[in-house]
């Protein structure tokens, strides 16, 4: 039985550090390869280990493939290429592969510079590793090698985030990534068309929440922060450089003009421009509403937004990065979290470990770096920002793919158990949920293409009703398997191909039936009767005292000892199988109460 | 045989129309196919009347069955069906022929076409139910043919023409009744996509006929509708219907933008469905009941936070719940759930219209869904694309009388008002002239955003002042509390009295004035200047301000009480009366006459403009007695009868008169809306008398025969066109001027052109004045340019030899069909005259009689040395063709088809300005080298 094996590396019953190994067919594909934003020591990269204790990687991967440029499941890689050893083609789309290294580095400099790590990827490896990236656009259907080929789904989340499509023969996985089934301010919605994968491999982050309205959260969102800057709070808002700062900006934007507030909103310099610069760069990744107002005025051209200044920082401050673990925002964090005025928006997920999670979770002292501790009197406003589907979308993107499997990864264990269940229950598919390093195996029942002549086919589909697209339907001819290849042509062709001779196989029967009269009468009794039930059948009755229907032969004879009894040679060819079968069984029941 | 020998026993008869025989002719002529397929082309853009219908069937049909060429036979067969469409034909004649083509046809095409043909007829014969049945029977045989298209026209045919009534009709017929259904239930599955949507059509074509559908093919449906745009198919058990829904629902999140548009639309079109049901689709969450019952406040809080999944609101709330059982109550599947949420925050701005569309009619009929799906819509308003927002607005405008707005959505309806586009804030405007606000805060904070509003937008003045008039008078207990602080009165100091002319004072003002109409004791709380500035506005804004009754003080008017129907209204009375006295003048000394004319008009035009709902009525009464008197006053006997060398004033007043009454009658005919025949008459029969007019001036004043010969033959023409035209109303005009002409009629036409003139100038001058019937309601159509404003000073630059492009926005009123007859045109200094036909895309619809034009106009012109004003204003084109062609020739069918035939219509005879003409400042500069 053929069969497809997932391995999750990372993200198995986690967040963070995505990094699926999937072998179909022969093939083997990495999916993702992030790091883990809760650690910070040997834990934050995939253990490579677990695919070659030794040697290098190429071997054992025929690709790797990125969905989005979250450092979640792009972080690794350059360690993964360069430090343990890859060289094989790097699947990503563009807008990732233009904004991946942008982010890389971002990491890099702050691991290594303000951390003062060494044993790092340095900036060239950073390079190194890009130059093995190969692009592929959206709906493009790109040939690994002969056998493997892949194709990229728009997924919404984040700008260039792509659902994957892995296809071996007949036999696929969808890999998602992360996604978002409701289009936000600058993203539209996560597609794919009904194409039936073996295995769904999908992420779980939001398994057990259905998130309400978009339009609800937004005006919270406006409302909470225009009724803090009116009562002269500070707004803290830590976001990712890219993805959800977006769509905030547009939103704050757009309701500042339209307020006609003045409160200037600042954004921590350094990615945004370069990563506002890629936004209008792929307009074309966006969604309807920027992609029909460009031409008027780009969207991600800010008029109230920005650049943040250290001595101005005041109002409202976008910072990176988003779970308050580091960097400015956390540094800000620092300074506001005493004033009670303030309050602070979290957009989206906080893995465990940070300064979001804890804060989030209730906690009002936070132990420092050297042992400081911090009060927070602020306020502290979660609010879902981010941009993955929720339960609702994950069945969704379920239902419009109907795959035959699903796996979750990326999302706690207890949810994830939750989401199986309802998968289960809904859609009647089996759904495993593997961890870390367990492997999952999955049969596949693949169909295998067979070529069939056209005569055959014609001749076959003549044969019985009309052609009926959804059914199954029964034909006759020989299967040749050679090279490699099958093919189903008629008998005769297959006997020349092959150089045999024809073997005529006929089967004879004998059935006895009572009647006392001569032998042409019964002859000619039977004779009428076959021609009064098979209607639609040549029924011959020959000069010489024999039956033929179609091409099967009735003769009658007197029983040597019985002259009542009148035995019936019925003889056919293999050919004619089923209908000489009927006919016999037809005649087994005896004739008719004559009506001559 | 004998089809032959009827064949030439219908030419015979048939010589007089002869365009059978023309038609026979050609056909025998045409040598290749394309010559025959041009002949039929030409043919088929002629209408056929009905008693040679049959005979051109028969002709065509003999050169169908001698044509080889398929295309050829395929244009024949489509006149064929259009042929039979002809009214006061009944094809049942041709039945047999068409169905006998059909048998030896072998080009699929062809087939589909006969078919076609077929149903057309079987349309017309609906109550021949042998014919239906034959038709039926040939369309069964014809389902197993190989082509999609024959398959189709097989499916659709049976689908209108299946037997529906079981039982009423005889065994055989109520075999072939089921036998319809399974036919078409088989087709389902057919392979090709073309097909099976046909036959889903046909089944619920068929349904739609009354026909109930068998309870195994719906479940047949059902998988269909999983690959093609679903259809209804509504069944008799109404649980059936709710299924139906829910599977709908589904489609709301289908893959395909197109098909969820089309879901969400059907979802709108479902009316029965119970309300548990709707109620699900507004919520993503209810996968368990709700199991407590909360205020509506409380809801608009915590509208998601029911279920076993979390609302994604709170942090740490969504650790998995305990299970709750949803199999009991679980009515919709989870899939199905929050279809409106999902349809309302969908990618594609389509399919969210599609969704406010579907609520909205959804919550037409039901308003408790009306109350629930509020918070949606309130929310949609702030959608990024204007179009969703507009929609949104009007359908809330649509649903308001179900619903009170709280206060929070109150106030995010409110925010919009800052909007920068023009057509939102009006619509929300008339959005809010129909509200219900519950609380004296949502009063106040409507009127505080409105004020802000207009401070922003000073130009909306008249739509917020007409706002406040309606939510004035809808909440006067409301209002009552506010007014000290809206006044801003003080119980022991004098407060400075207000500025009467600051737009935000006349606001609170209308507001104020409205509510105090039905609650008395409001007056009590004015002070001083406020009953002065009642005085001031109840005279300059009458349409905004009602009639008080103020303590000491005398109405400004009676009182109109509703019950008073329009015959009763004094100003209608007064109408009336002014006229029966005009028409009753035959026998005053002209003097008298011209003068009573004239008060006439004036007391009309004076009435028009204080009754503005009798105003179309007056201006029109108007106009026509003006052009009486114009007429009256150039056929003064005394001006006739002087010396030769004093012809010419008289000439000089007479053809300007006659000028004036030709324009006016234009004005008339074309600017109001509500005209009827019988006006169009009156109005057709004084610019008759006014080319009369014309045509003895010129007699006058040429010298010659020459052209009047011309002249008068033309003037005889047109009085014979209006005889034609006309026919059926000369008995009501008797002794009017036409009617003495067409009894002089034989005599003119062969009397010299100089007999001719005396003979019409005799005529006219004793003529009797007509009576000028009024129609039940009648509007003038008004344009009102509100941009470019006209005030402006600064210059618009461009250089000469480009273009500048000017935004026009005027707002129509009474106009019909603008697409087709508003125009605008653009006058430079020089005297050249620019004429644009704005889009059909720039004309908006805000309202039944209202419209809104926004376009751009071009600019160009050679450099001038200084700023220079050009005039923009709008023009009603007209043709007298037009209106005579849709008043008599109803629209043929016939025509109707042949969409390639070159409009006549479109023909612009002349215009008419109908609006205040608006300067714009413009300066081509010279181009710099």
């Amino acid at each position: 039985m053929p069969e497809i094996k997932v391995t999750p590396l990372g993200a198995g019953q986690d967040v963070g550090r995505s990094c699926i190994l999937v072998s179909i067919a022969g093939k083997n594909v990495m999916l993702d390869c992030g790091m883990h934003m809760g650690y910070n020591d040997d834990r934050r990269f995939p253990d490579f280990s677990y695919i070659t204790q030794n040697g290098r990687l190429t071997d054992f991967l025929d690709c790797v493939i990125i969905s989005h440029f979250h450092l979640d499941h792009c972080g690794a890689l350059p360690y993964f290429s360069e430090m343990v050893g890859y060289d094989g083609p790097i699947y990503m789309t563009h807008p990732t592969k233009a904004i991946c290294p942008i982010l890389l580095e971002d990491y890099r400099k702050i691991t290594v510079d303000k951390k003062g790590e060494i044993n790092f990827f340095t900036s060239q490896m950073i390079k190194d590793c890009m130059k093995k990236v190969v692009a592929v656009h959206l709906h493009q259907t790109v040939q690994v090698d002969e056998e493997l080929e892949i194709k990229a789904y728009y997924a919404g989340h984040v700008l260039g985030a792509a659902m994957f499509q892995i296809k071996v023969g007949c036999e696929s996985v969808v890999y998602t990534g992360d996604y978002n089934m409701t289009p936000d301010r600058h993203l539209g919605a996560a597609w794919i068309d009904k194409c039936y994968p073996d295995l769904l491999i999908s992420e779980s982050t939001y398994a057990t929440t259905i998130r309400d309205s978009k339009r609800c959260r937004e005006r919270d969102f406006l409302k909470k922060v225009h009724e803090t800057v009116e009562r002269g709070g500070k707004v803290l808002i830590p976001v990712f450089a890219l993805g959800r700062a977006q769509e905030l900006c547009i939103l704050l934007e757009t309701f500042w003009e339209r307020m006609n507030l003045k409160a200037p909103i600042y954004f921590s310099t350094g990615l945004t421009e370069k990563a506002n610069h890629y936004y209008k760069l792929f307009i074309t990744w966006t969604n309807q509403k920027i992609r029909k107002t460009f031409v008027q005025r780009n969207m991600f051209e800010f008029k109230h937004i920005k650049a943040f200044d250290r001595a101005f920082a005041d109002n409202v401050v976008f910072a990176t990065p988003g779970m308050l673990h580091a960097g400015q925002s956390l540094q800000i964090f620092r300074k506001w979290a005493g004033n009670e005025k303030n309050m602070v928006i979290m957009p989206g997920y906080c893995v465990q470990g940070t300064v979001g999670h804890k804060i989030l979770s209730g906690q009002r002292k936070l132990e420092m770096e050297g042992r400081q501790i911090l009060e927070v009197k602020m306020q502290v406003e979660y609010m879902s920002f981010s941009a993955h589907a929720d339960a609702k979308g994950i069945m969704q993107l379920i239902r419009q793919a109907e795959p035959r499997n699903v796996l979750l990864v990326h999302g706690e264990a207890k949810k994830m158990e939750f989401l199986k269940q309802k998968i289960e229950q809904e859609f009647h598919v089996n759904c495993y949920m593997p961890a870390n390093g367990e492997t999952t195996t999955i049969f596949t029942n693949p169909s295998i293409p067979v070529d069939i002549s056209l005569g055959l086919l014609k001749r076959e589909t003549a044969i019985g009703l009309l052609p009926d697209a959804k059914k199954p339907k029964l034909m006759h001819g020989t299967l040749i398997m050679k090279d490699n290849s099958f093919r189903l042509v008629s008998p005769e062709q297959a006997l020349k191909e092959l150089g045999f001779a024809e073997h005529q196989l006929r089967f004879t029967c004998r059935v006895h039936i009572q009647d006392p009269r001569k032998e042409h009468e019964t002859v000619l009794r039977v004779y009428n009767h076959l021609k009064g039930v098979l209607k639609d059948y040549s029924v011959q009755h020959l000069p010489d005292g024999s039956i033929t229907v179609e091409s099967i032969l009735i003769q009658a004879t007197a029983h040597s000892e019985d002259q009542g009894t009148k035995v019936l040679l019925v003889s056919w060819t293999y050919q004619d199988e089923e209908l000489g079968s009927y006919l016999t069984s037809l005649l087994k029941k005896g004739l008719p109460p004559s009506t001559a | 045989q004998q089809q032959h020998e009827d064949l030439s026993a219908k030419k015979l008869r048939l010589t007089k129309p002869s365009k059978s025989a023309a038609l026979h002719v050609d056909l025998c002529k045409a040598t290749s196919p394309a010559d025959a397929l041009q002949y039929l082309l030409q043919f088929a853009r002629k209408p056929v009347e009905a008693e040679s219908v049959e005979g051109v069937v028969r002709i065509l049909l003999e050169h169908y069955y001698k044509e080889n060429d398929a295309s050829v036979r395929l244009k024949i067969a489509s006149l064929l069906g259009l042929l039979s469409k002809t009214a006061g034909f009944s094809p049942d004649c041709i039945v047999d022929d068409a169905i006998n083509t059909l048998q030896n046809e072998k080009s699929h095409q062809v087939l589909a076409q006969l078919l076609d043909t077929l149903l057309v007829i079987g349309t017309k014969l609906t109550e021949n139910p042998s014919v239906r049945m034959r038709l039926v029977e040939v369309a069964c045989k014809h389902l197993t043919d190989s082509s999609h298209g024959v398959r189709n026209k097989c499916l659709q045919l049976i689908g209108c023409l299946g037997p529906v009534e079981k039982g009423v009709a005889k065994e055989v017929e109520s075999q072939a009744a089921k036998d319809v259904q399974k036919i078409i239930g088989d087709h389902f599955n057919d392979q090709d996509p073309r097909v099976r949507t046909a036959a889903i059509k046909a089944m619920l074509q068929l349904h739609e006929r009354g026909l109930k559908l068998q309870q195994a093919i719906y479940s047949q449906v059902k998988l269909c509708i999983n690959f093609i745009v679903p259809i209804p198919s509504s069944n008799e058990e109404i649980r059936l219907v709710d299924d139906a829904f829910g599977k709908i629902c589904h489609m709301v999140s289908d893959g395909s933008w197109v098909v969820r548009v089309q879901a969400a639309k059907l979802l709108g079109s479902m009316q029965q469905v119970s309300s548990h049901f709707l109620e699900q689709t507004l919520d993503k969450k209810l996968m368990s009941d709700l199991r407590r019952k909360r205020t509506a406040h409380e809801r608009a809080k915590e509208l998601y936070s029911s279920g076993e999944f979390s609302s994604g609101r709170k942090w740490g709330d969504d650790a998995p719940k305990e299970e709750i059982d949803t199999g009991a109550v679980n009515l919709i599947e989870s899939g199905a759930c929050g279809a409106f949420v999902h349809g309302l925050e969908d990618e594609m701005y389509e399919v969210r219209i599609a969704a406010v569309e579907a609520l909205c009619m959804l919550a037409q009929s039901s308003p408790s869904f009306a109350e629930k799906c509020l918070d949606f819509l309130v929310d949609m308003f702030n959608d990024e694309i204007e179009e969703v927002r507009l929609q949104s607005i009007h359908t809330m405008r649509k649903i308001s009388n179900n619903i009170t707005l709280r206060e929070d959505q109150l106030d995010t309806v409110l925010a919009v008002l800052e909007d920068s586009s023009r057509d939102i804030r009006e619509a929300l405007h008339e959005l809010l002239c129909c509200t219900n606000v519950s609380t004296k805060e949502g009063i106040h904070l409507a009127l505080v955003e409105l004020l802000k509003n207009l401070t922003k937008y000073p130009t909306d003045r008249e739509s917020i002042w007409k706002c406040l008039k309606f939510l004035g008078s809808r909440h006067p207990t409301l209002v009552l509390p506010l007014v000290p602080e809206l006044l801003s009165t003080h119980p022991f100091f004098d407060t400075p009295e207000p500025d009467m002319d600051d737009p935000a004072y006349i606001a609170v003002l209308v507001l104020i004035f409205n509510a105090a109409k039905s609650c008395p004791t409001m007056p009590a709380l004015f002070s001083d200047h406020t009953f002065r500035h009642y005085a001031y506005l109840r005279d300059s804004l009458s349409h905004l301000v009602p009639p008080l009754r103020l303590p000491g003080r005398k109405l400004v008017s009676s009182p109109v009480s509703p019950s008073i129907t329009p015959h009763e209204d004094p100003s209608q009375q007064f109408l009336h009366q002014s006229l029966e006295r005009v028409y009753n003048l035959q026998h005053l000394d002209p003097q008298g006459i011209q003068e009573l004319l004239e008060f006439t008009i004036r007391d009309l035009q004076r009435l028009g403009e204080l009754q503005s709902e009798l105003a179309g009525m007056a201006d029109f009464t108007a106009t026509y007695l003006q052009c009486q008197l114009l007429l009256i006053k150039a056929l003064q006997e005394k001006l006739w009868n002087v010396a030769a060398p004093l012809y010419l004033k008289q000439n000089a007043l007479a053809s300007a008169a006659a000028k004036q009454i030709l324009e006016e009658t234009y004005k008339m005919e074309f600017m109001y809306s509500g005209v009827e025949s019988r006006q169009v008459v009156i109005i057709h029969h004084m610019r008759l008398q006014a080319k009369a007019l014309q045509l003895i001036v010129t007699a006058r004043t040429t010298r010659g025969v020459e052209p009047l010969f011309g002249m008068c033959e033309k003037f005889l023409q047109e009085v014979d066109s209006f005889q034609r035209c006309f026919i059926s109303e000369l008995p009501h005009m008797q002794g009017s001027f036409v009617d003495k002409l067409l009894d002089l009629m034989p005599r003119l036409v062969t009397s010299k052109p100089s007999e001719v003139v005396k003979i019409l100038q005799t005529t006219l001058r004793q003529s009797t004045f007509l009576h000028l019937p009024l129609p039940e309601q009648l509007h003038r159509a008004t344009a009102n340019i509100i941009e470019p404003t006209g005030e402006s000073d600064n210059p618009l630059r461009f250089t000469s030899g480009l273009v500048v492009a000017l935004d026009v926005d005027a707002t129509l009123e009474h106009v019909q069909d603008p697409q087709g007859t508003v125009k605008v045109q653009v006058l430079y200094p020089d005297g050249q005259a620019q004429l644009i036909h704005p889009k059909p895309a720039d004309f908006r619809n805000p309202g039944p009689g209202r419209h809104r034009l926004i376009t751009r106009v071009y600019l160009s012109h050679t450099a001038w040395t200084e700023p220079c004003q050009i005039e923009v204003r709008l023009l009603l084109a007209y043709n007298s063709n037009r209106s005579k062609a849709s008043a008599k020739i109803p629209k043929s069918t016939w025509n109707e088809s042949l969409e390639t035939l070159p409009q006549p219509e479109n023909v612009i005879e002349g215009t008419i300005p109908f609006s205040k003409p608006v300067k714009v400042y413009i300066m081509p500069k010279p181009a710099r080298r």
